[in-house]
């Protein structure tokens, strides 16, 4: 690949950047991201704090104080650093071996552990028993994690159980597993949320003792299987 | 709610796990620099009502950022100062005079169990600071450092030493915060962009370490896409689907997907940290040449000042 598809560069604070490939939900834009994302995890530019990848936008902190001493003067840092990324950026890339992991995530879609599974079916017309085979027989890409920590946005979801999100946060419980538009996702931990929520995982997404905190990571492929509350219950 | 925070947990944030940190970084920093600790050392963040602490062996402490009244053992006791307390000693905090968070560092550093390489409490991953929660009665917390304070002591209860730092950067200009124009600003109305300089706005009750929650008259977008996330910084000003704005601060999520208005410059964040629901302020425009020259003029201040405090203490514990 020549290059990457186009993009722009913006500050999002005095001492960040995004570059943003296009406001989309993109299988082929997100490999870029998380290509870039694994290029600078790997040589890191000088003076910069962390990446942080999205659906289609990867993120950079950097050290203002730091770099600032050893960059020329009359440019800013800011201008600086986006020089330094807009010729990683125009480097080619090679990024059809992306190297993926495949995960299956045992899911209980009974009704204890499913409060807005029953509306989904109603309002798509679908019997409860077809919302579940549809979820579960997909394979989705986690895009990007976010909002909670361990929260993986999980896409695409099959047109047939789209809904969309909650007008109001409610208390959502730790396993829960919610689908908002073509996005569907696990609550690592008790949160408020808006998603809608068809079933729960025993898994722990999020076990701050672990050494990668966060089961999952931008770039993995999930599947979900559907287990009973007993298979739940031994988990 | 009083919380262990440090300077913030970063390198995590692709896991979803937000920095966190002091929101008052400067204050946190002058704290730490006073009694002699790297600036990166953890500190206790305090909101009133604050906790009393009751010290079972003798410290050198130093309170900064809001004034909540303290004292030791009944007598007040200045902000900004390196303080010498004696074993046994109370501290208090009886009044909210200005500000909104106080930070309380100890010479030789808090001895918390760091996760993810931060002392900072991360309430929701339930880790970090002291055990990942807020400090509650009864609470032990260790000392990372014993240092022989005593013979400094003599017999007096607490001793103020003799150097402080000055609390003004910041203060000029209170009721401005200075920010970078966002990424979706095109998206305002030309009357709303009018108003969102003209306009004050009020820091509501719904406010809290995640983000300020602000009320003024609802901005209008002429401009309005579907955003998919991306990720979200200390001080993003987002446009919410009300009208109103939120300002992300030190617990915001690492991720967000509402058009950005406006950032909050870095050398404001502490401005804007020390301010409390029922505060007003304005914003201005500024431009990334400016905010980098005050951000490192800044951190060039705090060097001064922590070359002078480290040679007063080192002078202080030979003599």
């Amino acid at each position: 690949m020549p290059g990457s598809p186009r993009h722009s560069i913006f500050p999002i604070s005095d001492s960040a950047l995004t570059i943003d490939f296009g406001n989309i939900i993109d299988e082929s834009i997100n490999q870029q991201v998380l290509y870039l994302f694994r290029q600078l995890q790997q040589n890191p530019i000088a003076g910069m704090i962390e990446a942080v990848p999205a659906y289609s936008s990867l993120t950079i902190y950097y050290d203002l104080f730091q770099l600032r001493k050893s960059i020329p003067a009359g440019t800013t840092v800011y201008d600086w650093i986006s020089a330094r990324l807009q010729e990683k950026l125009e480097q080619p890339s090679i990024i059809n071996n992306e190297e993926t992991r495949l995960i299956t995530i045992p899911v209980c879609y009974e009704p204890e552990f499913a409060p807005d599974i029953e509306a989904l079916s109603r309002q798509k017309d679908i019997a409860v028993e077809e919302v579940i085979r549809i979820h579960s027989s997909g394979e989705y890409r986690v895009y990007m994690l976010g909002f909670l920590p361990g929260f993986c946005y999980l896409g695409e979801v099959d047109e047939r159980i789209v809904v969309s999100r909650k007008p109001q946060p409610q208390p959502v419980a730790a396993g829960s597993v919610g689908i908002a538009g073509r996005q569907t996702g696990i609550y690592p931990m008790a949160s408020p949320g808006g998603w809608q929520i068809i079933g729960r995982t025993p898994l722990k997404l999020f076990d701050a003792q672990k050494e990668q905190p966060a089961l999952l990571m931008a770039g993995d492929r999930i599947q979900f299987t559907s287990i009973t509350k007993n298979e739940f219950a031994s988990y | 709610m009083d919380t262990i925070q440090d300077l913030g947990r970063y390198g995590w944030q692709h896991a979803g796990i937000n920095p966190g940190g002091a929101m008052d970084k400067v204050s946190a920093q002058v704290a730490n620099i006073l009694v002699g600790n790297e600036t990166t050392e953890a500190v206790i963040e305090l909101h009133f009502p604050a906790s009393a602490f009751f010290f079972e062996q003798p410290s050198l402490i130093a309170i900064t950022g809001a004034d909540f009244s303290a004292t030791l053992n009944g007598e007040e006791i200045p902000g900004m100062r390196p303080v010498l307390v004696s074993k046994y000693s109370i501290l208090q905090f009886h009044k909210a005079i200005n500000g909104a968070r106080a930070y309380l560092a100890v010479h030789g550093g808090l001895g918390t169990e760091p996760w993810l390489n931060s002392s900072s409490t991360h309430l929701k991953a339930e880790a970090g600071g002291y055990k990942g929660r807020i400090l509650q009665k009864d609470d032990e917390i260790a000392f990372r450092k014993d240092v022989d304070l005593c013979p400094l002591l003599e017999k007096k209860e607490f001793e103020i030493l003799p150097w402080k730092a000055d609390n003004d950067w910041g203060n000029n200009h209170r009721g401005e915060i200075w920010a970078l124009p966002g990424h979706e600003w095109n998206w305002l109305s030309d009357p709303s962009r009018q108003k969102f300089f003209e306009e004050s706005f009020l820091i509501t009750n719904h406010s809290d370490r995640m983000g300020y929650h602000l009320k003024g008259e609802p901005l209008c977008a002429t401009i309005k896409e579907e955003m998919v996330s991306s990720a979200v910084s200390f001080g993003t000003v987002q446009l919410l689907p009300d009208g109103q704005l939120i300002v992300l601060m030190a617990d915001h999520q690492t991720t967000g997907g509402y058009p950005r208005l406006a950032h909050v410059i870095s050398v404001h964040h502490s401005r804007l940290g020390q301010m409390k629901p029922g505060d007003q302020f304005c914003f201005r425009f500024t431009d990334q040449l400016t905010a980098e020259e005050l951000y490192i003029k800044q951190q060039q201040h705090l060097l001064q000042l922590q070359n002078a405090c480290k040679f007063k203490l080192e002078q202080l514990l030979d003599g």
